[in-house]
């Protein structure tokens, strides 16, 4: 009798190289993508043992961590901080040694978040397994390939071997169903999902994503869940493969060709996971209970629906828990009990990984168009994920409808996210954000950051406090 | 990889769930292309009350006297005592370099991130996972008892207790190996090397757009 498997177990059994007697797996990698800030010491250590990329044609590289968001006209030299610009030229110099299927560099008009151009360029396909030094590679699992986040040692290790020592996880099934109304996104039930099962529910699984909602939901939507699967403590999330995956691919610079298509398709057909797979643990959301979210605290899993309010932590009865939302309220700024749309912002960020595709700035240029940012709010910057999204947004007038509304378009690249580069929050500013993380000084230090939805940060830019966005729509 | 057998040391209590990697170790740190000196950053936010940039003079910067790494009685610690989810977000190695850096070499948690938790037996550190109610158990001990050891046996997976108690521990076998003989992975992985190009070969044929050139 044939077992049934999850997708899951099928991406995983076909990349078994060998198995060691306790289960530690050598698992074959299919594509590596590389970024300057966790790759530079995997380099420098082939370099010192003499080693070469088993196959460098696997790596796609781009620069996006550090890399500013203004001033491209000046090129390197636009690079304020010396070291940021030694870690992009690093990078040049790194590929240019050790070679790479395909390189964007700083300035390419095809760079971005890594996995924004992942998928974008076809890089991220169907049924491999793809490994990049970032926690936030969860995001190419949308289509139906297994990856994850590895430290720089598992980068070093992956250029030298093809390889990586893993452990294979449990399996976990999200199942989402219902239609997702105006004003709700992905990004809302990411939040849900965290808010109910914490940010260490989902540690030693494999999230896979199904149900109506996905199934319904583009695969920009889903890449913004799975990107968010780490955020609930799993390294990989995944969907099933379907025709709107095959859709997204077909065409793509670096997907299939002629004859390779037609033997793609048929082996991308049977990445779903059987009927009768098991789980080791299902939840299961109906998106009727899910409103637009907003994070208040200091984890992605301390999150309120836009009409509830800061908890009390004199409520929680878990000490631990208790002592977290206090410290969480006293960094944040925040009193117990204080209604989520009461929380007034001094700025926003649209982009990140999480939030910076074409979708998500339609969907918030949507609601910006004809408003204007409210007198209260410094700074609204829109970071677009990659050069191709931005000239894209630019075609459809998008740049206007934000440039009107008194938001800052810039270039793209990781930017206020985490950071790196000169966009930060400066301490104490208030933040309504679409990336992924809202640990204290994520942003900047002393920084507070509150996360929500493309349209939620719109909408907040617009109100200069958060808003229900729903009412936004005539 | 320096390898671990036991280890004996003070232990240093960090009360706080969901410590994440950027707290263990802050982004504009992250600009170096080196894998050290990160030590002297381990937790910046917490453990200075200046602000934190690259290439400061540590003997120069305003430590937070009531940051628990920075209290008297805890110095020269080994071992940190800490809580759920530790090591949570990026998977930035920045964060165990930083750790091992400043002298821990035992991380004792009810539970880890998973990226946090792989990166550390890279580096020669030993993250155990116990019971919250005996990690419970051994926050009070420490705060009552000044100058409180744990003796860390990892062939044998104990930790000793100076009570007298021995709390068992599980890790994978070949984790364990690994450590105990300050392996290095990628050295034991090309012993299989002609194994993982027969595997490539294969993968390659059946699937062959994997192999084509990107760059047309």
């Amino acid at each position: 009798m044939v077992v049934a498997r999850t997708l899951y177990d099928k991406l995983w059994d076909e990349h078994v190289v060998r198995v060691e007697p306790d289960g530690t797996t050598l698992l074959y990698i299919d594509r590596h993508l590389v970024h300057e800030v966790t790759s530079p010491q995997a380099f420098e250590a082939l370099r010192a043992a003499g080693r070469k990329p088993w196959r460098a044609s696997s790596v796609v590289a781009t620069a996006d961590h550090n890399t500013p968001t203004r001033g491209w006209e000046r090129g390197l030299d636009g690079v304020a901080d010396p070291t940021s610009r030694a870690q992009i030229r690093a990078l040049d110099e790194n590929i240019r040694s050790f070679g790479a299927g395909a390189y964007f560099p700083f300035l390419d008009r095809r760079q971005g978040i890594v996995h924004v151009v992942g998928p974008e360029q076809g890089a991220t396909l169907p049924g491999m397994t793809l490994v990049c030094g970032d926690s936030h590679t969860s995001t190419h699992g949308a289509l139906g390939a297994l990856a994850f986040g590895i430290g720089t040692s598992e980068v070093e290790h992956v250029l030298a071997t093809q390889t990586l020592l893993a452990r294979k996880s449990k399996n976990m099934l999200v199942r989402i169903e219902g239609a997702l109304g105006p004003g709700i996104t992905t990004k809302d039930l990411a939040l849900a999902l965290i808010g109910r099962i914490g940010t260490a529910g989902g540690t030693g699984y494999t999230i896979e994503f199904g149900g109506s909602t996905i199934r319904e939901a583009s695969i920009e939507a889903r890449m913004t869940l799975c990107n968010m699967a780490i955020e609930a403590g799993a390294r990989a999330g995944l969907v099933a493969v379907d025709h709107k995956t095959i859709e997204y691919v077909r065409g793509r610079p670096m997907a299939p060709k002629a004859s390779d298509w037609q033997l793609a398709l048929e082996h991308w057909k049977s990445l779903q996971s059987d009927a009768e797979a098991r789980y080791d643990r299902v939840i299961q959301i109906d998106t009727d209970s899910v409103e637009p979210q907003v994070s208040w605290g200091t984890s992605p899993e301390m999150v309120a629906p836009i009409s509830g309010s800061v908890p009390d932590p004199q409520l929680e009865p878990d000490p631990v828990r208790r002592q977290g939302i206090e410290r969480a309220l006293q960094y944040m700024g925040l009193q117990p009990r204080t209604p989520i749309a009461a929380i007034a912002i001094d700025k926003v960020f649209i982009g990140s990984c999480t939030n910076s595709r074409i979708e998500d700035l339609r969907a918030a240029a949507r609601i910006v168009q004809g408003r204007h940012i409210a007198a209260s709010v410094k700074l609204a910057l829109v970071v677009p994920g990659s050069g191709l999204v931005k000239a894209q947004a630019q075609a459809e007038g998008l740049d206007r409808v934000f440039v009107a509304a008194g938001f800052e378009w810039r270039e793209p690249g990781c930017s206020m996210c985490l950071g790196m580069n000169e966009d930060r929050l400066e301490a104490g500013e208030r933040c309504a954000s679409t990336s992924n993380r809202n640990f204290e000084g994520r942003q900047g230090p002393g920084g507070r950051t509150h996360l929500v939805s493309p349209v939620m940060a719109a909408a907040a830019a617009v109100a200069g406090r958060f808003v229900d966005v729903r009412q936004l729509f005539g | 990889m320096q390898a671990f057998t036991h280890h004996r040391g003070l232990v240093v209590p960090l009360d706080r769930a969901n410590v994440d990697t950027d707290q263990i170790i802050p982004k504009q740190f992250l600009k170096s292309i080196r894998r050290t000196g990160f030590g002297a950053n381990l937790f910046d936010e917490w453990r200075y009350i200046d602000r934190g940039e690259p290439g400061q003079d540590p003997t120069q910067r305003r430590p937070n006297p009531d940051f628990v790494l920075n209290l008297p009685r805890y110095r020269g610690a080994s071992i940190l005592l800490a809580r759920r989810n530790f090591g949570c977000g990026s998977s930035r190695e920045h964060a165990p370099w930083a750790i091992a850096e400043f002298g821990l070499r035992v991380i004792i948690a009810p539970s880890f991130a998973d990226i946090f938790y792989n990166n550390c037996f890279k580096n020669g550190i030993l993250p155990i996972v116990l019971d919250e109610r005996v990690v419970d158990g051994l926050f009070e001990a420490v705060a009552a008892q000044p100058g409180y050891e744990l003796v860390v046996d990892l062939a044998e997976q104990l930790v000793r207790r100076p009570e007298g108690e021995a709390l068992a521990f599980e890790i994978d076998a070949f984790r364990k190996q690994c450590l105990l003989n300050g392996w290095d992975d990628i050295g034991l992985t090309l012993r299989h090397a002609e194994q993982i190009r027969e595997f490539e070969a294969a993968r390659l044929r059946r699937f062959p757009w994997l192999a084509r050139d990107l760059s047309d």
